[in-house]
């Protein structure tokens, strides 16, 4: 069995990683799921969060993701992100920013489950914001 | 015949235009540059985003809980085009072709009497098409602002798009942008966007890297879908609408860079073919005055 899969992480932009990895933890809509080599097929959209790399030699690479889906198969996986950064290069701002115009959103919206859904996003951004800014 | 010093002025002029138009040259090349590796770095993802829909699309078969976007809505009544031209003008017939290309269509399209509604990104198709077809503009897009073109563009257009399908407003839309073929060469393209025209999947392996093709012999395993193929389509589908019309907007930067570098050296070498023809009319006439004043001034001698 091979210790390590292709994995490659795509935004619109551009190709931010295409490198061998020993494992991916991505935050697929339905949970948080770690890929490891020889995973089964799985196709999942994803919430926005933080991706975390393992590569070959075991240093931890962290990237904001923002929505869309992974691609998983065996050999390797692909994630299709809407925007992703590295952790290093997202600053608070940033963040706080999307945080306000998902508050502004949130007002202009009447149907309780748009509020809800928005609420839950919200949620998530919060959580982007912890893992972004070191407490 | 025009004198020495209109001659001159005349020269001159020309000498600054042709400075203008070199260095709106450069500009563009460099432009260029960026617009391309902007292209070639968001084909990666295009590329993905198709196999993965050919994959899942695939999978789902014919079934009848796909999404109205994909399969439409069954009638072919009302039209939207999206015509993405540029912002600026002097660069040649870019924006033009790509507004013919789309009137030639809006035309077949009103002859079969079919309504035809327009959302123009850009400000010189809309300039184009206003006079003529005012009334069915739905909108028109401003990216004037823009620099450099991000997703979040692209995307804005997108859920434009997909609102005004939700809402019913038309049946079948298509995108006008020209495609980047290289500098000399754009191809004005229309390209329908709903219902999506997803390829079987064997239909997309001209388009996939080839590595994918051989090294992977599961792409078209039965895959597990999180939550679940439908939603998953769902969710998927709006953002390859958006993903088409980003490639579309990049594809067009490109091409208009490539097209106003075209003209601006077209322009530049017109300019100095020209300051040539100025410059021997300009010796003649010189000459011509010399030679005069000496026959007057020999004449004069000899009558002494």
């Amino acid at each position: 069995m091979a210790d390590t899969f292709t994995f490659e992480l795509v935004s619109p932009e551009r190709l931010l990683v295409s490198s061998e990895a020993r494992q991916a933890v991505i935050p697929g809509s339905d949970g948080e799921m770690t890929v490891m080599p020889d995973h089964a097929p799985v196709m999942t959209t994803i919430n926005p969060g933080v991706v975390r790399v393992t590569d070959g030699s075991g240093t931890e690479e962290r990237y904001v993701i923002f929505g869309g889906f992974a691609d998983i198969l065996p050999a390797s996986c692909t994630v299709l992100a809407e925007s992703a950064i590295h952790v290093d290069d997202a600053n608070s701002e940033q963040v706080e920013g999307w945080i306000n115009e998902a508050h502004e959103r949130m007002e202009k919206m009447d149907s309780e489950e748009e509020k809800a859904d928005m609420a839950t996003y919200l949620h998530q951004l919060s959580t982007i914001k912890n893992t972004v800014i070191p407490a | 015949m025009a004198s020495l010093k209109d001659l001159k002025n005349r020269i001159s002029s020309v000498k600054s235009t042709q400075k203008i138009t070199r260095a709106m040259q450069m500009v563009a090349a460099a432009k260029l540059r960026k617009a391309q590796e902007a292209a070639e770095a968001a084909r990666p993802y295009s590329e993905r985003m198709g196999a993965v829909l050919a994959n899942i699309a695939g999978s789902l078969g014919g079934d009848d809980d796909a999404p109205k976007l994909m399969t439409g809505t069954g009638k072919d009544d009302t039209h939207l085009l999206v015509v993405c031209t540029a912002e600026r003008g002097l660069c040649g017939g870019f924006n033009a072709q790509i507004v013919r290309r789309a009137r030639r269509d809006l035309e077949a399209l009103m002859a079969e009497g079919k309504t035809v509604k327009i959302i123009c990104v850009g400000k010189k198709g809309h300039d184009m098409l206003r006079r003529e077809f005012g009334k069915q503009i739905l909108e028109r897009v401003d990216l004037r602002e823009v620099k450099q073109i991000g997703f979040s563009d692209a995307d804005g257009i997108g859920k434009k798009i997909i609102g005004l399908f939700e809402e019913g407003e038309f049946d079948v839309c298509t995108l006008y942008y020209s495609e980047f073929k290289n500098v000399m060469t754009q191809t004005p393209t229309g390209q329908r966007i709903i219902p999506a025209a997803v390829e079987p999947e064997s239909g997309d392996a001209s388009d996939e890297p080839k590595r994918e093709n051989g090294e992977d012999p599961l792409r078209g395993a039965i895959y597990e879908y999180e939550p679940d193929a439908g939603s998953i389509l769902g969710d998927l589908i709006p953002r390859n609408i958006s993903v088409q019309i980003f490639h579309a907007l990049l594809e067009n930067a490109a091409g208009e860079m490539g097209a106003k570098m075209t003209a601006m050296d077209n322009a530049t070498r017109n300019a100095g073919e020209m300051i040539d023809d100025l410059s021997v009319q300009y010796n003649r006439q010189r000459q011509a005055q010399i030679t005069t004043e000496l026959t007057e001034i020999i004449s004069g001698a000899e009558a002494l």
